[in-house]
């Protein structure tokens, strides 16, 4: 069965970059300052609203681009599949086309809604490309814009799909 | 509460709540084509929502992207000078295409249908 741990990212990313003669990138290292918000109600009662970083956008809405894009995509939860499309630069796109659920589970997420899992969903899941090289640009620019949307909807809960 | 396949990464950057995958990177909701899988990831979620309680916990999935974990070793390893004539391995070396700075369609059919105004595109300036 050959059972191994978890790829650890991190370590493989500096032993590849290093051997092709790039500088260790400075990964996001936060030691103890993990925040917590403890759940106000029950999820059946809960508005759950959606991040995704894989890179997704609508037919209809400008692409994302691949050198450090801080925008985002508002993209309603009750888009057709068939309408979503991937691009990315870091990561292998091609499962994620055929079945963009597999980066945005839109199909999956409308589920818990008809199961009564939880209340609703956000009216439109939040979308961006996340290969950016800038840490401090997410942290200063596009997660407080996005956090900024997710008050607005007035979700109680939210779930970020990374790639 | 943040999805995962990249373990290490979640935990450096301190998610409160988090869920992990084993799986190579690109479907982190669980395998394309299989609802029934992203669902039972969803629910995963839901129960990790009401059942963490200590912050920056993780809750390991027991799905495996195959019967053997050989396909780990092969994930972004530098790959050897001398290249012979096989295949390049999908998982092998920097995966990464170069980075343009102009948006990039997955087809021309999304380009030429593209608004330019689009309201629900939201451009950040630095």
């Amino acid at each position: 069965m050959n059972s191994r741990p978890p790829v650890d990212y991190i370590a493989r990313t500096k032993t590849l970059y290093s051997s092709l003669g790039h500088a260790p990138y400075d990964w996001v290292d936060n030691p103890g300052k993990t925040p917590w918000s403890p759940l106000k109600k029950p999820l059946s009662e809960s508005t759950l609203g959606v991040i995704a970083s894989g890179g997704i956008y609508r037919h209809g809405q400008v692409a994302f681009h691949h050198k450090d894009d801080l925008s985002y995509r508002k993209i309603s939860t009750q888009t057709p599949v068939d309408q979503l499309r991937i691009t990315h630069f870091a990561y292998d796109v091609t499962a994620a086309r055929q079945d963009p659920n597999a980066v945005l589970p839109l199909n999956a997420l409308n589920r818990l809604v008809t199961s009564r899992r939880i209340k609703r969903l956000a009216d439109n899941a939040l979308t961006f490309m996340g290969g950016i090289y800038s840490s401090r640009k997410v942290g200063e620019v596009l997660a407080p814009a996005m956090v900024a949307e997710l008050k607005k909807a007035e979700v109680d809960l939210a779930i970020l799909i990374p790639v | 509460m943040s999805l995962s396949s990249a373990r290490s990464i979640t935990q450096s950057v301190g998610a409160p709540r988090a869920v992990y995958l084993d799986y190579p990177l690109g479907q982190t909701a669980g395998r394309a084509g299989d609802l029934a899988e992203q669902c039972a990831v969803l629910e995963a979620a839901c129960g990790a929502f009401e059942a963490l309680v200590e912050p920056g916990s993780v809750l390991d999935l027991p799905m495996r992207w195959a019967a053997d974990d050989a396909w780990k070793e092969r994930v972004m390893r530098p790959e050897p000078a001398s290249k012979g004539p096989q295949s390049p391995d999908p998982l092998a070396g920097d995966q990464r295409t170069p980075r343009r700075d102009t948006p990039q369609y997955q087809s021309p059919l999304d380009e030429q249908a593209a608004d330019p105004n689009c309201p629900s595109c939201i451009f950040l300036a630095e």
